[in-house]
């Protein structure tokens, strides 16, 4: 897929990002962690945001996790989106902890084939050079 | 805390001159109308208002589109909610000396808007959400919605989302203001598109052009104007998330909290309210607030709300204005919530009077289920 073809919004990785999305270019998944109350959280920020501790690292997410919930996107919500509806908007729960917004793929958009809690598995989808968007699809 | 309950009143509300599809006039001119109206309803003048309160502009742009110099601004923007948590901030202001005459304006153009926001890619929901596509509230409420059929069973939940889409639509057959007016049947719910599963299009609000506004002053000055003073017994706000997937629990918003602190601060408890008001971006909305505020208990929505109980001759009146659903809801519709609350009381609503409505309680939800404003209204 070429960075032209695609027109959907592309993240804009900021300096305490930046790890985040130079891991997910590699196809993996990195959380930040607290060392302090030794929680993994999301979305990616320096300080903590359950004790506020500045003592925060990074650790490798397995990629396993549990659908917490979705909905089935049929009227795109911008014209860029239009070529995929319907699709599956998506909240992961990740092993680590963390819940994560995404989108379910590889499944039919239909409620009867998508069950809360079902497992799934990181897969990640290349949508220019420099970006890698990590979606999730029910696990093998 | 201060006891600040009854120590002011809402004395002067109005829309602005239309509301529904108005391509031709900006958000400002909103503002500026219903302004206009509802100094006019409180028997008010421009010359009067020393605090200026508004939401998704600065107060910089109302003020000097409507030639005010205030002496006490607040701009406080947390969505659609952000009206009714301005009535808590007024009555601090007015308490405190900071201002006396609060005047609290929107305006917005969500159905022909010739320009949108621009987006601002620091946000997170920005890096976070939007890629996936999780753009507009529908997507977003839709998540919220199916985690709650998966916690209370999908089939309850889906009646009580049609009854609260019917018996809001019956209210609104009787708003001559109202956009939607034709009737709604059961099926007209169940055979609409779908949005956003689990979303039909009838579980969704209107994108409408309108305005709105609120005048607030202190209790001795309330006493003088034109009409009856609509008090200020109760009121609280808070908020616990932005973005949907930052929301602690998708099944319980912050009207939680602020819900039975308005009641506390009044002095009044459910079983007191003859009119409930509460923002209905979504059917769902409604549903959720009605637990969150303690009418019901957490999965009990269902059952609180079935057999049309919320709608017209119903045995709990809910947003008689016809709602974001079938009324106005131009994309942040919270004020519009106090407009009906305040008509109802006063007795002016006409054929869809609420008999003897004398206490009221509006809950304003704004953002993703983000925050929510509570207040409890009076009349003597």
């Amino acid at each position: 897929m070429t960075e032209q073809a695609y027109s959907k919004p592309i993240p804009v990785p900021q300096g305490e990002s930046d790890y985040y999305w130079e891991k997910a270019k590699a196809h993996e998944l990195w959380l930040r962690k607290c060392d302090d109350c030794n929680k993994a959280y999301f979305y990616p920020r320096d300080i903590c945001p359950m004790c506020f501790s500045r003592n925060t690292s990074w650790i490798q997410a397995s990629g396993k996790g549990t659908l917490h919930t979705f909905a089935i996107v049929h009227r795109a919500p911008t014209p860029a989106f239009r070529d995929d509806a319907p699709f599956v908007v998506a909240m992961v729960d990740l092993e680590e902890g963390p819940r994560m917004p995404t989108n379910l793929i590889e499944v039919e958009p239909d409620p009867a084939n998508i069950s809360i809690g079902m497992a799934v598995e990181v897969v990640f989808e290349d949508i220019t050079d420099e970006i890698s968007l990590p979606k999730f699809k029910p696990a093998g | 805390m201060a006891d600040l309950s009854k120590s002011v009143a809402i004395v002067g509300t109005a829309e602005s001159d239309e509301i529904g599809l108005v391509p031709n006039k900006s958000a400002l001119q909103h503002h500026a109308e219903a302004a206009f109206n509802a100094l006019e309803d409180a028997g008010l003048t421009k010359d009067d208002v020393d605090g200026l309160f508004t939401a998704g502009y600065s107060t910089l742009a109302t003020a000097d589109y409507m030639g005010i110099q205030p002496k006490f601004t607040d701009s406080t923007s947390i969505g659609g909610s952000s009206f009714i948590v301005h009535i808590a901030h007024a009555m601090a202001a007015i308490n405190a000396g900071y201002c006396e005459v609060a005047l609290i304006t929107h305006g917005q153009t969500g159905r022909s808007a010739r320009a949108p926001f621009p987006p601002d890619p620091n946000l997170p929901t920005m890096q976070y959400e939007f890629p996936y596509g999780f753009i507009g509230q529908p997507i977003n409420y839709a998540m919220a919605a199916n985690r709650y059929m998966h916690e209370y069973g999908e089939d309850r939940t889906r009646q009580a989302l049609a009854e609260i889409a019917v018996s809001t639509r019956k209210w609104a057959t009787l708003n001559p203001k109202a956009m939607m007016r034709d009737e709604m049947t059961f099926d007209d719910y169940h055979n609409s598109r779908w949005i956003a599963w689990p979303f039909h299009l009838l579980d969704c609000c209107l994108v409408t052009d309108a305005g709105a506004a609120v005048v607030v002053t202190s209790a001795e000055r309330a006493k003088s104007l034109k009409k009856k003073p609509v008090w200020v017994l109760g009121a609280a706000e808070g908020h616990d998330h932005m973005g949907i997937s930052t929301m602690p629990d998708l099944t319980s918003t912050y009207s939680r909290e602020t819900g039975p602190a308005a009641l506390a601060m009044a002095g009044v408890t459910h079983s007191d309210i003859d009119l409930a008001m509460i923002y209905d971006s979504f059917t769902y909305t409604t549903l959720a607030t009605l637990e969150g505020l303690g009418f019901c208990g957490r999965g009990e929505g269902p059952d609180f709300v079935a057999g049309q109980r919320t709608a017209p001759g119903g045995d709990f009146p809910v947003n008689t204005n016809g709602g974001g659903l079938s009324y106005s809801h131009p994309g942040m519709y919270g004020i519009f919530l106090i407009v009906e609350a305040v008509r109802q009381l006063r007795g002016e609503c006409g054929d869809r009077q609420v008999p003897n409505c004398k206490i009221n309680l509006t809950n304003g939800t704004g953002g993703a289920l983000s925050s929510t404003g509570t207040v409890v209204l009076a009349i003597d």
